[in-house]
């Protein structure tokens, strides 16, 4: 087999053996790829208001708009065609979760890397304070950074950061420290190579295997985090309806049996972050050294 | 030992302090309260007055020695809103919350120990993959879409049980509670539920991975030799090994339950502190936020206090090493 020739190859081999894993990476993938497309795929732009009728406000799953289109998950308050809405609003919490996650990704990896990489005195207090952070939940601290910087799209990414990048730091610091012992991390440290260069090019590629499981976790729990967030009101601003913000609005009609405005949004959301959940959780298995039999 | 404990105080003292700097300043930057307090036809004249009373035209910092000086005696002002100190009315709020709390920390470990032993002592059955798999989906799904549903099946569909809510409240010791009226008790099952739902999760796990670690020990080996009964092997010993780690977590959860309540407490508006710090942030009400902040961060960091000097009396190398 020509796959297996690769480690990359035999590491998607190994995936593709658990069927829930890889039914799950195809969700990921489709509703990645809808979300990108959301455009070309979604039979109407939800937020052209010119293209929005009154008329065809909270009408039910499977109704036929004044315009021709069969709203198949229903329209919400606005008339808008749910599934266009819900296709958008994915764009948008994955946009989110996966720009907070970069961003916490990279700092957390330079900040526990370069802990790891310094040791002595800087290296406790660092620690220490990453510490400290794990031990307010993760919820607590961003809804907190949320409130006091106020609604908007970069101060709730700030907000994610903050409550997610000591995880990533403490992870990076866990396997950066187990590398920097290791013979060929003195060995390039006897050239001269300089020191950033050593903990980038060397010590933090061989970190990486945790940091990606993290990674995963992460932005799965930051999608949850923004939609909980926008959910209360103090998340994103009304101009960007991510799926958090589209339950919020369905929430009112909800008591009057307008179940759905609430229901298909809640449901998209939870079927991405169960999906990136079951994908992690294999990848973590496959990583895992101490597993392999 | 001292050392130790000294240098953990000084440590809380300092987080104290960067938060309540980090809470007045992050407060003071939200918005313009004075817009929120006069109506905006007010003259000048009334202007000025409210803005030096409430004491908004003096700098930053000595807005914030004046704010940290009245924290000291435990007086957070008056709230712009409710026009009453805000310590009162947080204290009016307080005991929505903990009964809230409370039933939904006790109820998970009630249902969620048992289900997670099981787990742990059956590993291969068909009953405890499915107990795992539901504990999975306890983790990964946002609480406040769970509590949608709940509203929906049971209030809406179902007409079970209110939709929101404190219901009939009795009282007892000076202070209103839900719990002794039926009605009240009916308003507090669905929140409840939707707040235990992740502590559940936790539990189970927690007790499985507990049970399956011991279950493996020389201790269950020689009870059984002894004649011993499942049932009692369980009960008497295992529960009672697993017992420590899960009473440490129970302590934790109170705590960090607090934290979700906010959300729950939205959901079903139920009259209690999250409810409360929702309410204050979209209406501005500085006072309120700044004495919630302070008071859950003052919260957790008893509570870490307590966690880290119970492990250090357990754990003689933690107090050699960074004391």
């Amino acid at each position: 087999m020509n796959l297996s020739a690769s480690p990359f190859g035999r590491f998607v081999a190994e995936f593709t053996r658990n069927k829930t894993a890889t039914v799950a990476a195809i969700v990921v993938l489709v509703i990645a790829l809808l979300a990108i497309l959301a455009p070309l795929v979604a039979q109407q732009d939800p937020y052209d208001l010119a293209s929005l009728v009154l008329r065809d406000a909270r009408r039910p799953p499977g109704y036929v708009g004044t315009s021709g289109i069969v709203h198949l998950l229903g329209t919400d308050s606005q008339g808008r065609d749910l599934l266009s809405a819900i296709l958008y609003g994915l764009r948008i919490s994955l946009q989110m979760g996966l720009l907070a996650g970069a961003i916490a990704f990279t700092i957390g990896a330079v900040v526990g890397c370069s802990a790891a990489y310094r040791g002595g005195r800087f290296e406790a207090v660092m620690m220490r304070i990453i510490d400290l952070q794990l031990s307010f939940p993760a919820i607590l601290l961003a809804f907190v950074i949320a409130a006091l910087l106020g609604q908007g799209t970069w101060q709730l990414i700030m907000a994610l950061v903050f409550a997610q990048y000591a995880y990533f730091a403490r992870t990076a610091h866990g396997a950066a420290s187990a590398e920097r012992h290791k013979d060929y991390v003195e060995a390039a440290l006897s050239t001269p190579l300089s020191a950033g260069r050593v903990v980038l090019r060397h010590i933090l590629p061989n970190s990486l295997p945790p940091l990606i499981v993290v990674a995963t976790v992460q932005v799965a729990s930051a999608i949850s985090l923004e939609a909980t967030l926008s959910f209360l009101g103090v998340g994103l601003p009304p101009t960007e309806p991510s799926l958090g913000m589209l339950i919020s609005n369905g929430f009112q009609y909800l008591l009057s049996g307008r179940y759905w405005i609430s229901m298909y949004p809640g449901v998209a959301l939870i079927i991405l972050i169960v999906s990136i959940n079951l994908v992690g959780d294999q990848i973590r298995d496959q990583l895992n050294p101490r597993l392999k039999r | 030992m001292l050392g130790f404990i000294i240098q953990r105080l000084w440590q809380a003292v300092i987080v104290i302090l960067a938060m309540s700097v980090l809470v007045f300043c992050g407060v003071y930057a939200v918005g313009n309260p004075i817009d929120v307090l006069i109506s905006p036809d007010a003259t000048q004249e009334i202007r000025e007055q409210v803005i030096a009373q409430y004491g908004l035209d003096l700098p930053l910092w000595q807005q914030y020695f004046g704010f940290f000086q009245r924290m000291l005696h435990g007086d957070f002002g008056e709230s712009f809103v409710y026009n009453m100190p805000v310590t009162t009315l947080i204290l009016s709020r307080l005991p929505a919350t903990f009964e809230l709390v409370l039933f939904a920390v006790v109820g998970a470990s009630v249902i969620g120990i048992p289900l997670g032993m099981y787990a742990g002592y059956k590993p291969e059955s068909r009953t405890a993959k499915l107990i795992m798999g539901l504990s999975i989906l306890g983790f990964s799904v946002p609480s406040f879409w769970i509590g949608l549903v709940l509203i929906m099946t049971f209030a809406v569909q179902l007409g079970w049980l209110p939709a929101g809510g404190r219901g009939e409240t009795a009282e007892l010791f000076g202070v209103d509670w839900s719990f002794l009226t039926l009605d009240g008790l009916k308003h507090m099952v669905l929140p409840a539920i939707n707040l235990a739902l992740f502590k559940l999760a936790m539990m189970i796990r927690l007790a499985r991975a507990g049970t399956r670690e011991i279950m493996l020990t020389d201790t269950i080996k020689f009870a059984r030799a002894a004649g011993l009964s499942e049932r009692t092997v369980l009960i008497r010993h295992v529960l009672r090994l697993i017992a420590i780690p899960l009473v440490t977590i129970f302590g934790l959860e109170l705590g960090s339950t607090l934290a979700f309540a906010v959300v729950t407490e939205t959901i079903f508006s139920w009259p209690g502190l999250g409810k409360l710090i929702i309410d204050s942030i979209t209406s501005l009400d500085r006072p309120v936020m700044v004495a919630y902040l302070m008071m859950v961060a003052l919260l957790f960091v008893v509570i870490n206090f307590c966690v880290d000097l119970a492990y250090a009396l357990l754990d003689p190398r933690l107090r050699r090493a960074r004391a």
